[in-house]
């Protein structure tokens, strides 16, 4: 990608992400080790590293879509534990946006967008139709609200994923790997409107190798190999002067072309 | 940029006129190999063998008015129509209601109410079909039972041990789809469900019951069913049969509903976790409403096997259409005609199943018009 300048540091505020000595199994693989992460109001954060490495299972621990055996995650003050009621708590503080989209396809676009807000905010139906609207302005497809999924490329469900999730009103955005299911002309159109989400303060983490949108987006760029965090920098540090020769080796395979 | 070329569309030509016309569609598809054009042949030997006489029989030389088999008698050639004629009110309406002339208004007026509803439900441009969909769903029934069951507002209490003949199929079939339905929708639910507790039982009681033949339930539901109740307690034949029916079905309509809930992506209830949508809410509004037009085909297909497999109730004593038809066509009156009267109750369950079945395609077709994917 081109050389962009860096956005303006985000004002950070106090802890909204607080992950202590995470680990996690499936069965007898050790899939997450140790993972000390703290994430500040308004940061954004990106995650890369070799496929497997657990990035994924990384930011769904955060919501709760993987359960962790070992460790403390705290997301706005409140404990990931058993308790369904905790979870949906924090699930409709935390949006998330899928590497495969996960629309409805059986919902118009617009419906994908008000479902949460109506039953889980309770928001009243013209209100979360309004609100819905305004985000799917905010992501440039207002003129797909009565389409189903099936009728919209790619890079323009991504949208209509991001729009979803904005409608609850997060207090943070997770993204996996947003944009390796996209064509390669698609791919800007959705970095876009997450460089904009960005420029609004949003928190989030982002798992992508988009490198371009590290530079320019991120205050804090996180390396993982075999499930461990294996180095953490600020972006120009970290892909100037890598510390790690894991990191070295990940870098100059993906910044080769 | 100077020598540019300008595209030019080369002109249309009509293909050649052996490749279009009634000649080469008969060439291409009915002859199109040595194998096409013998099946061709063959099929077309037995259409003719079989068919021209059949309909002459059937319809041609049919009797069809007259009030006894003398009628019939005289002309051997043709069908007894006149037979099923004479005998509409039995096979259709059962013992009770044909022996009444004064109380035949009750099982016609439930027939016209039911075809009032549905009908207007299979066209697309119908408007108010949610609330025609609750009246055939929700208080048909009930007018059902208060008319052709009676015993309230002076219409008087029919005996159910007399029920009989389509009303009796209808009533059965209509009374397992119904209840089996929702109940085959919980257990498809609990089936996957992460508690064991409640997906054991689901599994013990699908398994249990889809290993069972009906015939063998319906016996069961007729003779131990009595020993669970205190003494007393009396049940209806048709209720223990309705109960059987509905025990049998939901088994079978849970099966089709897991397949379409084991169809969904994961990710689409993920989606809705990460939504914070609870799991009754993820299941009513996401995954089942894309499992159930999954399995539309395979939840009809067992809707048509039990309209059919009520047939079986004859094990109980209860005669419904079939057994009606068979039962008055050994009635010395009209012996000898079986074959008028398996025809006729033929006809009937194929127009039902018929029905259903294309109903449930357009159903899908509809469900699907609407997203590309
Ligand atoms: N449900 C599961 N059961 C068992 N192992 C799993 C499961 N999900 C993931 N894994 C394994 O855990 C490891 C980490 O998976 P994860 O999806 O988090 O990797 P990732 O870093 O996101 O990789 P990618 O870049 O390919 O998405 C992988 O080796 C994967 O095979
Ligand atoms: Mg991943």
């Amino acid at each position: 990608m081109t050389t962009d300048t860096q956005m303006a540091p985000a004002e950070l505020g106090e802890s909204i992400i607080t992950i202590d000595g995470l680990n996690k199994w499936y069965g007898q693989f050790h899939v997450l080790k140790d993972i000390d992460l703290d994430v500040k109001r308004g940061e954004r954060i990106v995650i890369c590293g070799p496929s497997g490495s657990g990035k994924s299972t990384l930011i769904r621990c955060i919501n709760r879509l993987e359960t962790h055996q070992e460790g403390s995650i705290v997301v706005d003050g409140i404990e990931l534990t058993d308790d369904t009621k905790h979870i949906n708590d924090i699930r409709r503080e935390v949006g998330m946006v899928f590497q495969h989209f996960n629309l409805f396809p059986h919902l118009t676009v617009l419906e994908n967008c008000t479902l949460a807000p109506i039953w889980v905010r309770k928001t009243p139906k013209r209100e979360a139709e309004e609100l819905a609207m305004q985000y799917l302005e905010r992501v440039k497809i207002p003129e797909q609200a009565n389409k189903y999924p099936g009728q919209l490329s790619g890079g323009q469900q991504q949208r209509v994923a991001i729009a979803r999730s904005l409608c609850m009103n997060p207090r943070v955005m997770l993204f996996d790997e947003p944009t390796s299911a996209l064509d390669p002309e698609m791919i800007a159109e959705v970095l876009d409107v997450m460089v904009g989400l960005a420029e609004d303060g949003m928190t989030m983490l982002c798992v992508t190798h988009e490198m371009g949108f590290a530079r320019k987006v991120a205050n804090r760029v996180i390396f993982m190999d075999g499930g461990q965090i294996v180095e953490q920098n600020e972006p120009e540090e970290f892909f100037n002067n890598p510390q790690n020769d894991r990191t070295q080796l990940f870098l100059s395979q993906i910044l080769q072309h | 940029m100077a020598d540019v070329k300008t595209f030019v569309p080369a002109p249309d030509r009509a293909p050649p006129s052996s490749a279009v016309g009634p000649i080469a569609w008969i060439r291409d598809n009915l002859f199109g190999s040595i194998g096409s054009s013998i099946a061709t042949l063959v099929f077309f030997y037995l259409f003719f063998s079989y068919v021209p006489p059949f309909v002459e029989w059937a319809l041609i030389n049919a009797n069809w008015t007259g009030s006894d088999r003398s009628v019939c008698e005289a002309n051997a050639a043709g069908a007894c129509w006149t037979f099923i004629n004479v005998r509409l009110e039995q096979i259709l309406f059962g013992l009770y209601f044909a022996s009444n002339p004064d109380e035949l208004w009750r099982p016609t007026l439930i027939f016209i109410l039911f075809f009032a509803l549905l009908l207007p439900l299979l066209f697309e441009k119908t408007p108010g079909k949610k609330w025609l969909t609750i009246a055939l769903l929700g208080v048909f029934p009930v007018v059902f039972y208060f008319v052709v069951y009676g015993g309230y507002f002076g219409i008087s209490q029919s005996n159910t041990t007399q029920w009989g003949g389509f009303l009796l199929t209808f009533a059965l079939a209509f009374v397992g789809i119904l209840l089996a339905l929702p109940i085959g929708i919980l257990l498809a639910l609990g089936r996957r469900s992460e508690l064991p507790v409640i997906r054991s039982i689901c599994v013990i009681y699908i398994e249990f019951w889809r290993g069972t033949p009906l015939i063998t339930i319906l016996f069961m539901a007729s003779v131990m069913l009595p020993l669970f109740f205190p003494a007393g307690v009396e049940f209806d034949k048709v209720v223990r049969a309705m109960i059987g029916i509905t025990l049998f079905q939901s088994a079978y309509t849970a099966e089709a509903v897991r397949g379409g809930l084991a169809a969904i992506p994961k990710g689409q209830s993920e989606a809705a976790m990460a939504l914070g949508l609870g799991y009754w809410r993820r299941t009513v509004f996401i995954t089942l409403p894309q499992a159930l037009k999954i399995s539309i085909p395979s939840i009809v297909n067992t809707f048509i096997a039990l309209f059919k497999d009520t047939s079986l109730v004859s094990i109980i004593g209860l005669l419904d259409l079939l057994n009606m038809a068979q039962t008055t066509a050994r009635s010395m009156e009209w012996k000898g005609y079986d074959i008028e009267a398996f025809l006729f109750a033929g006809f009937v369950y194929w127009a039902f199943c018929y029905g259903m079945s294309r109903y449930s395609q357009n159903l899908e077709r509809k469900l699907d018009t609407n997203r590309r994917n």
